[in-house]
């Protein structure tokens, strides 16, 4: 007796008008109650100080950019980390539902095959370290950032795209 | 506790419509720079004009006002470089910050590494900080912070340019789509 598996497959993307909007509803929402906007770095430069605190307290507490984090107390304490733990969670509630969740290393196809963990590693290290320099990252900067209709939002979007574009030629596509 | 509350349910949202854009699949964010997907450029100018009008909206009814709004100073030569090292990291690892911990939620390795290297690339930042600081107020543009202030003219003429240029990348972003392989799907590997 063969068992019938039944096999689920992941449901389609929304479409990105419909997406577009729903964003813009959050985005929207989120300056009527807070007064800025969406952002992700916020809170990893500050989970950077927490752990911080823990594996090197001394050089932590001493460092001129992280170091007024840690003095405050919990560098955690802040709206931010509980919007990233929102993202986290929203993502996850999302990607459940639509049959999304799977285990696996992606992105290799067009970003260095077996050196997937190498690239992501290093895009994250370009990113987290560009970040800092803009105070800003792609939502936190670029998406809320032009919301407001600022110099330096449009600014960072404009360099962001060029130069994504640029460095994408140099990434090879496994066959 | 307010706090507590609307940043997670804000977040939750946030986080929510991601995922169901297709943004924590890195196949799909690249897809904008080998512009065979358009799907960034599509959702993020729906995203920024529909809020970009919102708020000119809601000021005008007497919502809220525009000074208790936080607008990024304009260090504009710090922004430019950092768009384009966060571009770079885009480009090269697939995820920008917030869609990695999308990609994470969903199951993805790469993403869960991606998120080490932004922590180890802001701990190399702020090791550097006493050399660098001056980055990050490179560039500074004294006179305006916002478009509008910059140009002389109105929110309403700035919006109506921005709808008017998303449109174009809708049209111009589907025709690239269909002389190339197309939007990348949920199903594709």
């Amino acid at each position: 007796m063969s068992v019938k598996r039944e096999i689920i497959t992941p449901e389609p993307y929304w479409n990105p008008l419909l997406a577009g909007i729903l964003l813009g509803v959050v985005l929207l929402s989120t300056f009527v109650i807070t007064g800025h906007g969406l952002g992700a770095t916020g809170f990893t430069t500050r989970l950077t100080a927490w752990i911080g605190m823990y594996l090197a307290p001394i050089s932590t507490s001493a460092n001129d950019y992280l170091g007024g984090m840690v003095e405050e107390g919990n560098p955690l304490n802040a709206w931010i980390s509980w919007q990233v733990i929102g993202v986290a969670l929203g993502a996850f509630i999302s990607a459940f539902l639509a049959h999304r969740i799977a285990f696996k290393m992606d992105g290799g196809k067009f970003l260095g095959g077996s050196k997937r963990p190498i690239t992501a590693l290093l895009g994250g290290i370009l990113a987290g370290f560009g970040a800092r320099i803009a105070a800003g990252c792609t939502s936190g900067l670029g998406l809320s950032g032009a919301a407001v209709l600022s110099l330096a939002g449009f600014t960072f979007l404009g360099t962001f795209f060029a130069v994504g574009l640029l460095v994408s030629r140099f990434m090879k596509e496994e066959k | 506790m307010g706090e507590i509350i609307s940043g997670l349910l804000l977040g939750s949202a946030f986080g929510f419509v991601l995922e169901r854009a297709g943004f924590g699949n890195p196949n799909k964010l690249t897809g904008q720079f080998r512009l065979s997907d358009w799907s960034v450029f599509k959702v993020m100018f729906t995203a920024i004009v529909f809020s970009a009008v919102g708020l000119m909206i809601l000021e005008l009814l007497g919502f809220l006002s525009a000074d208790e709004l936080f607008v990024p100073p304009a260090f504009l030569g710090a922004a430019a470089l950092g768009g384009a090292l966060v571009g770079a990291g885009f480009a090269i690892g697939g995820y920008c910050p917030g869609t990695s911990v999308v990609g994470l939620m969903s199951g993805r390795i790469d993403a869960a590494i991606f998120l080490i290297g932004l922590l180890l690339g802001t701990v190399l930042f702020a090791g550097l900080y006493p050399t660098i600081e001056a980055l990050t107020t490179l560039g500074e543009y004294s006179l305006a912070d916002a478009l509008p202030d910059a140009l002389h003219v109105s929110s309403l003429s700035i919006n109506i340019g921005m709808v008017v240029a998303a449109i174009g990348v809708f049209i111009l972003g589907s025709w690239m789509e269909k002389k190339s392989s197309g939007p990348v799907t949920s199903q594709s590997d």
